[in-house]
């Protein structure tokens, strides 16, 4: 036998390699095909509305567009003192364009954001440019307020200049930039995020670290034992998911008030004092025990699948060979679980670090996560930029998370069923 | 030291477990010091209720187990030194062949040095050196069962169990570490007891074999007199092949019986019968039974070849003969034996001493 290649042909003489892509092509285009629907669906609900939280976060426009002239002109000044005339000039000639258009009002919210003061002085300078007269605008301008005249305020009009800024994510850091353009943090008695996100950090951690304590056990009950009963079991564990998220955490509003059951119960057996009931809800507490209740099949469903396919013989070969029960359990059953467990702590933990519902209406003040932050934002505020900003700062906490598991444990190790 | 001669003792043990049915009654059974016990059943016989009821996962109902003179019925299973070849061999998936071979040393605190010397010892035993730092996953059947072997003797136990350990391999693997592991036994002279449902299997390794039916032992022996001279009719259907007939004892005298089969006698071995009258089934190994067969032999009858099936070496017969049309005759392919053929009328006989009557059921 020749040891060199002959190319192989088909019946009607094209190359078997040639012919045989164009079969697999088809192939392809059919597999293709039928994802696309999904992929569509995922680009049109997913990577758009991310993109566009991601744009919103960072995007100024506004102010650069309703003062076009005004940064033209600013673009020379060096900020160390008042303005000069053609920046003046050029700021009445945007303003009076705005007013004819009604939109000074939004000018004076976004410019407040910048420095508190700027409302009443737009108001006031709208008032008065009725009356202007023509040229000097620097002096007429400057007389309407005194703070119109302070370079301070100038200076704010200037930071709004670019297209893009990042000021919002410094604003979910407690951070701004400052006159001299440093970042710096705002007053201690004025910082309210970073409690949130240390807050929600820790919430997430100790419900994902009670979730485990308690689901190890149930999910070991249900892979061993026989099928009769764990179907039972597998059915209460599951009981949860067919409940509305509302209900079940209405009922621990129920459970959990000071005039509720579970403080009853305390009483009646003489726990505590009738007139000292303890608060466990509107605090840490109440977000931590419904939480952890609603969360916990998340945890108990991957190590259940986990440890459904470990081999009972594994744990009965670890005794014969002279490990004690607990041994046994340590060196063989345990690591075999770690898919699950890292399955489980993952998934409860990302969830917990967005819980809405539950923390609102269980939290109390001092129970609320950043996700209800944000909530206010886009709500009641309308700060959606802001709002957008938390989001993604979140969404990046999560992936940072996830790297973070990736090199300590391997994503590859990771088993849902 | 002389060998033991009740190493292991299961005194009147019954085990039940819904408390309704006893898979295992009243067993009685020794088991020398350095034998090879093969406890051999159809499925549910409790032949592997028997074996976990030693290795300490299940607790006998009624009775005591003995090792080396002690009742353990009440030690746990890690304190009893028993290894123990699994059934899906068992070996821990996290763990490489090395740190298998190493968990039942360290947690008996033997030092790395010395760890490190009856692993390597254990590996060569089954011939698996180099393969220290092989994950389970990365091995093949065969050598997966090879390292569950050597674990479960790495620590010098005095009894090693094993559940049907080669139940998973292919045949041919499956015979070559029959060889292997009965070699083992005889270098290193463990105690072992092999439970298994493969009767060639219990015959090529064990020193003797427990065949379990019904929750019982029905007959302890070696392979040779277990098939030769089975003691019921279960056992003697149980191993090998078998030709049956069932009838009625009509005389019974000088160590031979007549039994009346469709009206004809024919001479067997009274076993289990006492006296006429008395129902019985009579066993024949197929190779017992020969075509042209010679005057001396007492039992001579003829029958039509109903069915012919060539194996190679020997040639399979189905015969008609006085009522049982499921006769079966093992003929050696010898250019004597060309005139078998399908429809034609044969004679066969047997000497009463072969065959058997045993109890009818």
């Amino acid at each position: 036998m020749s040891s060199e290649t002959k190319q192989i042909l088909t019946t009607d003489g094209i190359p078997l390699e040639v012919s045989l892509k164009k079969a697999e092509r088809k192939n392809k285009i059919k597999a293709f095909l039928l994802v696309a629907p999904l992929l569509l669906f995922l680009i049109i609900t997913y990577v758009f509305p991310i993109g566009d939280m991601l744009f919103r976060s960072v995007d100024d426009k506004m102010v650069t567009q309703m003062l076009p002239k005004t940064f033209k002109a600013m673009e020379n000044w060096d900020g160390q003192e008042l303005p000069d005339e053609k920046v003046f000039a050029a700021f009445h000639e945007d303003f009076i364009k705005l007013v004819e258009d009604k939109r000074e009002g939004k000018l004076s919210t976004q410019l407040n954001y910048t420095k508190n003061g700027f409302k009443s002085i737009i108001k006031k300078l709208r008032r008065k440019s009725k009356s202007f007269e023509e040229g000097n605008y620097k002096e007429q301008i400057m007389s309407v307020h005194k703070r119109w005249a302070d370079v301070e305020y100038w200076r704010a009009i200037q930071r709004r200049a670019p297209e893009f800024t990042g000021q919002k994510y410094l604003k979910g850091m407690d951070m701004y930039v400052n006159e001299e353009g440093k970042i710096v943090s705002v007053e201690e008695d004025r910082r309210i995020h970073r409690v949130l996100w240390l807050r929600t950090l820790e919430i997430a951690f100790f419900v994902t670290v009670f979730c485990f304590l308690m689901a190890y056990p149930i999910a070991h009950l249900l892979a061993t034992l026989p099928m009769k009963y764990s179907n039972l079991l597998m059915i209460c564990v599951l009981l949860p998911f067919w409940t509305s998220l509302l209900v079940r955490t209405a009922s621990w509003m129920i459970l959990l008030q000071q005039q509720g059951i579970v403080n009853d119960f305390f009483v009646g057996i003489g726990l505590v004092a009738d007139d000292n009931r303890p608060e466990m809800m509107y605090n840490k507490t109440g977000s931590y025990v419904a939480m952890t209740q609603i969360l916990l099949p998340f945890m108990v469903l991957p190590l259940y699948s986990v440890m459904k396919t470990i081999s009972p013989s594994l744990m009965r070969a670890g005794k014969s060979l002279g490990g004690t029960p607990f041994v046994a359990f340590w060196k063989v059953y345990f690591p075999l679980t770690i898919p699950g467990i890292g399955a489980g702590c993952l998934l409860v933990f990302i969830l917990a670090i967005g819980y809405y519902i539950t923390p609102a209406l269980v939290g109390g003040a001092s129970g609320t996560l950043i996700s209800n932050q944000i909530a206010f934002h886009m709500k009641s505020t309308l700060d959606w930029s802001f709002a957008s900003a938390m989001g993604l700062m979140l969404l990046s906490g999560v992936l940072v998370i996830y790297w973070l598991y990736n090199k300590l444990v391997g994503i590859d190790n990771i088993k849902l069923g | 030291m002389a060998l033991k001669k009740d190493f292991v003792k299961f005194d009147k043990v019954d085990k039940s477990y819904d408390g309704k049915v006893l898979v295992v009654k009243d067993l009685q059974l020794d088991i020398e010091e350095g034998e090879f016990v093969t406890m051999l059943g159809p499925s549910g016989s409790g032949k592997t209720t028997c074996l976990m009821m030693l290795a300490g996962f299940e607790t006998p109902t009624n009775g005591e187990i003995y090792l080396d003179g002690k009742a353990i019925s009440s030690i746990p299973p890690h304190k009893r030194g028993i290894g123990m070849v699994f059934q899906n061999y068992a070996l821990f998936p996290h763990m490489t062949v090395y740190e298998n071979l190493a968990f039942p040393l360290r947690v008996r605190k033997i030092p790395k040095d010395e760890a490190d010397k009856k692993i390597d010892k254990a590996l060569s035993m089954v011939s698996l050196q180099g393969f220290a730092s092989r994950m389970p996953g990365q091995l093949s059947g065969g050598q997966q069962q090879r390292v569950a072997v050597a674990r479960s003797l790495v620590f010098d136990p005095q009894l090693v169990l094993m559940d049907e350990p080669l139940g998973a391999l292919d045949k041919n693997l499956r015979e070559s570490m029959q060889y292997e592991i009965k070699h083992i036994h005889e270098n290193i002279g463990v105690t072992v007891v092999y439970v298994t449902h493969d009767q060639s299997e219990a015959l090529t390794m064990s020193n003797r074999i427990a065949v379990f039916n019904d929750g019982k032992v029905q007959q302890l022996s070696s392979p040779d007199e277990l098939y030769e001279k089975p003691v019921n009719s279960f056992v003697a259907e149980f191993i090998g092949e078998n030709n049956t007939f069932v009838g009625e004892v009509s005389d019974i005298s000088g160590g031979k019986c007549k039994v009346k089969i469709a009206n004809t006698d024919i001479l067997a071995n009274p076993i289990s019968v006492k006296g006429k009258g008395e129902k019985t089934k009579i066993s024949l190994r197929p190779e017992r039974a020969l075509i042209n067969p010679s005057d001396k032999m007492d039992n001579i009858h003829s029958g039509k070849i109903e069915e012919v099936i060539y194996h190679g070496d020997h040639t399979r017969v189905r015969i008609n003969l006085l009522g049982n049309n499921q006769f079966i005759l093992k003929v050696p392919n010898s250019s004597a034996n060309l005139d078998i053929k399908l429809g034609k009328d044969i004679k066969i006989g047997w000497n009463s001493e072969d065959a058997r009557a045993l109890d009818p059921s």
